[in-house]
């Protein structure tokens, strides 16, 4: 899924060093995706029935109220005139105020980005440390009853409705068993406990040695996080299979084998060390996936990350919040796919 | 000649026009999937599926709207109610039957419109080429920019909610991945000396487009339809379930879901239900495309 | 629990013998008050702005008043507060408080007439959505330097008529009639906002609470002030925390990880009912859940189809499932329990009659569409009424959005039927009065958006007139027959199908004693709870 696809190759100035011309078409196309993305976000905003002044007056509120707000959001001047002051400010790095909680969207991007970040993390660590493995296995061992339970498993998390599943999860675990935390990032006792450095809780807790807030929060967020680590679990372990399978039907691992090398050296030492960027791809593109695309999840858990945030600022004309979650989401896509174009032009001989 | 069997003619390794080839081709492909037990499951899951929303008025017990709130949530195996009944009263089984039409509605409109809007971008980006290309496949890469669900669900914030809007918020997020699909496959054709001779034939770049390349994504483009029509049923849920899909009394699985989730603690049969036929359907679709990618695109699968 | 907990139970136990579990069940410490609750409505905290629920009680706790609701006693009305008397003219148009010695802000500085004077005139000048509730008083940006003013330690307010002094002084228990730290307030001012800026987000109060801190979507933290006049509150801290789901706060309770779950639904309340250590406590809430029908729309405005509709309800079948112990029938516009109302409840649900009536009007093949905000039990009462509907061959179509989606469409009187609840601004009759009964001009361009009857293009058919003589009279007894007259009209003539009042059920743990959410007339109080 690459961003840059060369397409805009040999017109810009031809006297330029190639890695000079590809950094600058890189930057260009990351600021034409960001303009374009910025741009329909800011469209829906604005053709949305939902009244971004009535979102902050209220029921009651006067036609006088009403109108000077109405004009001090600027909504009387024409669409372009706003955009280019939205995009004025961005340049700035000023994402405005949210007009819902009277802060600084990037204050609050702040806030709900490490809540996001925390989680996808430790998702997507799980998902590696399961599916890579198991991936393999499978691979390996194709046809065992290893495989087929990797198959099952995976078929399982690619058809599962993920909020239905969290709920039952919840119920389970923490309704019946008691065995994880409830919903949010952690229990009330220990909110603020640890001063705040990363915002990532459980981070926090483990530089200020507090293991009892480190101990709660862990027992918050395994279960959303294993939650996520399952659905990109599913899709690592599938893709390591076939990857896989494709490294141990090529001629150098018969040629391996012939030559009598051990079947885990066979496995981990040639095959596994091709596949390397390609699943380094697949696993930038779920982290993907999972920062930007767990807003159910975050509902259900009542995770305070971005995903809901930018939901319930949709959902409430907050578009001042939805434009800056929106950048922040859109930045982070595109630069995951950029580092994983990078490593494979990188590592990938064939690429070259 | 010999007297033939139809599977016989089939069969045979000299085909005697065009089409009997593509038929034979065709009854060789059903016959591969055939011996995929999973995907015959699948299969045999949506062909239920599809049966039970034809005839959802005959097999449903209830009018799946009638409320009575002198029997609200009754719970599984209560008298008449297999399913039990819902907040108002209404029998949960019926509207999960009647719900099968509302997910199959969905996933027909969209399986109809992504994979056509992406084919169109896709091949006339990777025909056409040059500005075309770079703008195409710009807009491309900005919607795959966009978190899926956000962008649906800001299309519907936008639209307003119902369950058209929801198809097309659906569709509008999920052709970026066909147009590239579909570009990738004409820049291998485009530059295969069978589309040079038509050139030269003076064949036009509509004529080209339509006729010689398009028929040529449609298999790598039916099988990215199936595996995503999972996808599909589950994001249509998702919009369900936020409230932004169908509107009430609708019964969609979704909806439903999201209806009964408050009653989790005590009743926890009343989300559960809905949650276990989306799954089901899904996973069928998974089956099913995971069998047809093998027979369509063997090389992809393994 | 039911069986299929039971039997995961059984299950899990078995696999989890030795397995400790992560959270056990917790108690919260015995100075602090944990309240689960939904605060997401909180947009501001200026007590000249604030206008939702949750954030009524944040200034409730935080700021004090002139005069104030006593949590404890909220049956006798306004007592003294920041004022310690007060007096009015012989026009009856002009008040004098006596302020109370010897009170500091929680900046510390002293609590005078001056800064009761400054936070009345900043309401005024700022208008903000709340300011009508001063304003109606013929206060303006212009006159309110001469109508609010300080003298020593008296503060003098001057109304343009003579209004029922009960109207005004309850008009001032309102989270507007909230006293700020002038100082304070100033300090922080930014191109002449007066501090509003500020105050959104930070706090300048002298009540028995200083606010910590406020997380948007998470959590409302405060720390008692050991300066209250009124005594330090027993609760040293207080968290509120937002949780969405009615399911996740009941888990919260059983387990004691909070003392209080304030939006819990009739199933987990009966759930929660059975745990150990947890109680249940009703509070009769002011507001009231109705359907309006538009009368610019052809067929609904004629007088049989409004009276039809009113028989179209299923009262008694939706109290007892969906709302049940949340909801009592109400057929009246003054909720139960404020001056004047009424216990009249006519209406019952009743197919014949309303097809009737429905006849009578000659309507045939009418289709209609409500606009329904998204929440569950209001969408439920929709399908109830739209099944109802159908059974007299009316076809409802229900359009649900959010609250800002539908309440647009409302205000711009687009919507042939709307389906919401009204909550009164302060604890006098005329707050409900004044928007269902009264509406001067019913114009379109006098864009009256903030009253009900405008919203719906309904004239009142005289009301208006007969609110207005209402609110100006003195006499307690003519007063409240006055209102009387008034709904028994209304409830014949408006299009205003009003269905239910709210009942706040909170569930506590059972060592919570003196909780009080405010009943119909305020918002929650916290400086009374003892554990």
């Amino acid at each position: 899924m690459a961003v840059t696809e060369g397409n805009g190759k040999g017109r810009l100035s031809a006297s330029l060093p190639p890695w000079l011309k590809t950094t600058l078409l890189t930057i260009g196309s990351i600021a034409m995706t960001m303009l374009g993305l910025l741009f329909i976000t800011f469209i829906i905003g604005r053709v949305m029935p939902i009244d971004p002044v009535l979102a902050i007056v209220g029921e009651r509120a006067s036609q006088s109220t009403y109108d000077a707000v109405f004009i001090e959001l600027g909504l009387d001047k024409p669409l372009v005139v706003q955009f280019g002051y939205y995009i004025w400010d961005v340049l700035h790095l000023d994402f405005g105020t949210s007009l819902l909680n009277a802060r600084p969207v990037s204050e609050d991007i702040a806030r709900v980005f490490p809540a996001t970040l925390e989680l996808a993390t430790l998702g997507i660590i799980i998902g590696i440390v399961i599916g890579v493995p198991l991936g393999v296995v499978a691979a390996a061992r194709k046809g065992s009853w290893i495989d087929q339970v990797a198959r099952v498993l995976a078929l399982v998390g690619y058809s599962m409705p993920i909020f239905w599943l969290g709920l039952m999860g919840l119920l389970i675990f923490y309704g019946i068993l008691g065995w994880v935390g409830g919903p949010g990032r952690v229990g009330i006792f220990y909110v603020d406990v640890v001063p705040s450095v990363t915002g990532l809780i459980l981070v926090d807790a483990a530089l200020d040695g507090n293991w009892d807030v480190f101990k709660n929060a862990f027992s918050h967020i395994i279960l959303p996080a294993s939650l996520l680590g399952y659905f990109s679990l599913a899709y690592i372990s599938r893709m390591t299979r076939s990857f896989m399978l494709e490294q141990l039907s090529a001629e150098y691992i018969t040629t391996a084998r012939v030559k009598g090398m051990s079947e885990w050296d066979v496995i981990w030492k040639h095959a596994f060390k091709n596949i390397r960027v390609q699943l380094i791809t697949v696993i930038a593109l779920s982290y993907a996936n999972l920062l930007e695309g767990s807003v159910l999840t975050e509902i259900i858990f009542s995770w305070p990350g971005i995903g809901s945030y930018i939901t319930t600022a949709l959902l409430s004309a907050d578009m001042n919040a939805v434009l800056g979650g929106t950048v922040v989401v859109g930045l982070i896509f595109i630069l995951l796919n950029i580092f994983s174009d990078l490593l494979y032009k990188v590592f990938d001989p064939r690429a070259n | 000649m010999t007297e033939q069997t139809l599977r016989q003619w089939l069969l045979t390794d000299t085909p005697t026009s065009r089409r009997h080839a593509k038929l034979s081709a065709l009854y060789q492909g059903w016959l591969a999937f055939r011996s995929n037990t999973m995907a015959m499951i699948g299969l045999g899951i949506l062909l239920a599926l599809v049966l039970i929303a034809a005839a959802a008025p005959l097999l449903a017990p209830h009018d799946p709207f009638v409320q009575n709130l002198g029997n609200r949530l009754a719970p599984l195996g209560s008298e008449g109610h297999l399913l039990g009944t819902d907040s108002l009263g209404r029998d949960i089984l019926s509207r999960l039957i009647y719900g099968a039409r509302i997910t199959l509605y969905i996933v027909a409109l969209v399986a109809l419109i992504a994979p056509i809007v992406g084919l169109l971008v896709g091949t006339v980006s990777g025909y056409v080429g040059g500005w075309v290309d770079i703008v195409l496949m710009r807009i491309t890469d900005i919607f795959l920019a966009f978190p899926r669900l956000v962008l649906a669900l800001a299309f519907v914030a936008a639209l307003g909610a119902g369950i058209e809007n929801a198809v097309i918020a659906i569709s509008l997020t999920a052709w970026p991945p066909y147009a590239r699909i579909a570009r990738a496959e004409t820049l291998t054709i485009r530059s295969s000396d069978y589309i040079s001779a038509i050139k030269l034939q003076g064949a036009g770049g509509f004529r080209i487009i339509t006729k010689h390349i398009w028929p040529l994504c449609i298999s790598s483009l039916i099988v990215r339809v199936t595996l995503d029509m999972a996808g599909i049923i589950l994001a249509a849920a998702g919009l369900g379930f936020l409230g932004l899909g169908a509107q009430p009394p609708s019964p969609e699985w979704g909806a439903m879901i999201s209806e009964g989730r408050r009653f989790i603690l005590d009743h926890w049969w009343v989300a559960t239900m809905p949650g276990l036929a989306i799954f089901t359907v899904s996973l069928a679709f998974n089956l099913l495309g995971d069998g047809l990618r093998d027979v369509l695109d063997p090389k992809a699968g393994e | 629990m039911n069986t299929f907990a039971r039997l995961l139970t059984g299950v899990a136990m078995g696999v989890a013998v030795s397995m400790t579990s992560l959270s056990a069940v917790a108690e919260t410490p015995a100075n602090m008050l944990v309240i689960a609750h939904r605060i997401d409505d909180i947009t501001t905290i200026d007590p000249a702005e604030s206008f939702e629920f949750a954030g009524s009680d944040i200034s409730r706790n935080v700021y004090s008043r002139l005069v104030m609701l006593d949590p404890n006693d909220l049956a006798a009305g306004y007592k003294p507060d920041l004022a310690e008397s007060w007096e009015v003219s012989e026009d009856g148009k002009t008040i004098t408080f006596t302020m109370r010695e010897g009170v500091t802000f929680h900046s510390g500085n002293p609590v005078t007439a001056e800064d009761a004077a400054f936070s009345l005139q900043r309401a005024v000048i700022l208008n903000k959505t709340p300011a009508f509730i001063l304003t109606q008083f013929g206060f303006t940006a212009e006159n309110a330097a001469e109508t609010i003013r300080a003298d020593g330690n008296k503060l003098m307010i001057t109304t343009d008529k003579r209004y029922a002094t009960s109207f005004v002084l309850n008009c001032l228990t309102a989270t507007i009639g909230a006293i700020v730290d002038k100082e304070t307030v100033m300090a922080n001012e930014v191109d002449g906002d007066m501090g509003n800026e500020w105050l959104k987000t930070n706090s300048a109060g002298s009540g028995p609470y200083k606010l910590d801190s406020w997380k948007p979507n998470e959590s409302v933290t405060m720390s008692s002030n050991p300066d209250y006049y009124g005594g330090a509150p027993a609760m040293e801290r207080v968290i509120v925390r937002h949780v969405l789901e009615s399911a996740s706060q009941r888990l919260l309770l059983e387990r004691g990880d909070v003392d209080i779950a304030r939006n819990l639904n009739p199933e987990d309340i009966a759930g929660v009912s059975q745990a150990d250590g947890v109680k249940v406590e009703d509070e009769l809430k002011g507001r009231l859940m109705y359907i309006a029908l538009n009368q610019k729309h052809p067929e609904l405005s004629k007088p049989e189809v409004r009276q039809a509709f009113k028989y179209l309800i299923d009262y008694e079948g939706m109290r007892d499932s969906f709302l049940k112990g949340q909801y009592t029938i109400h057929q009246n516009f003054l909720p139960a329990t404020y001056l004047g109302a009424s216990e009249e409840n006519p209406f019952s649900y009743n197919i014949e009659k309303a097809k009737e009536l429905l006849e009578a009007a000659g309507v045939e093949d009418l289709e209609i569409e409500i606009g329904v905000r998204e929440a569950q039990e209001r969408i439920e009462i929709g399908q109830s009424f739209q099944n109802a509907a159908a059974q007299v061959g009316i076809k409802v179509n229900i359009t649900v959005g959010t609250a800002k989606q539908i309440l647009g469409r409302y205000r711009a009187r687009e919507l042939d039927v709307y389906l919401g609840a009204w909550g009164p601004d302060y604890p006098d009759p005329q707050t409900n009065a004044g928007t269902f009964a009264y509406n001067p001009d019913n114009s379109d361009e006098a864009n009256a958006t903030g009253l009900l009857a405008w919203r719906n293009s309904w004239d009142t058919g005289g009301l208006t007139e007969k609110v207005d003589a209402a609110v100006v009279e003195n006499d307690r007894d003519m007063r409240i027959q006055m209102y009387q007259d008034i709904q028994a009209e209304f409830r014949e003539t408006s299009p205003f199908v009003i269905m239910f009042q709210q009942i706040e059920q909170s569930a506590l743990r059972d060592n919570v004693t003196d909780w009080s959410t405010g009943q119909a007339v305020t918002s929650a109080a916290y400086w009374q709870v003892t554990k």
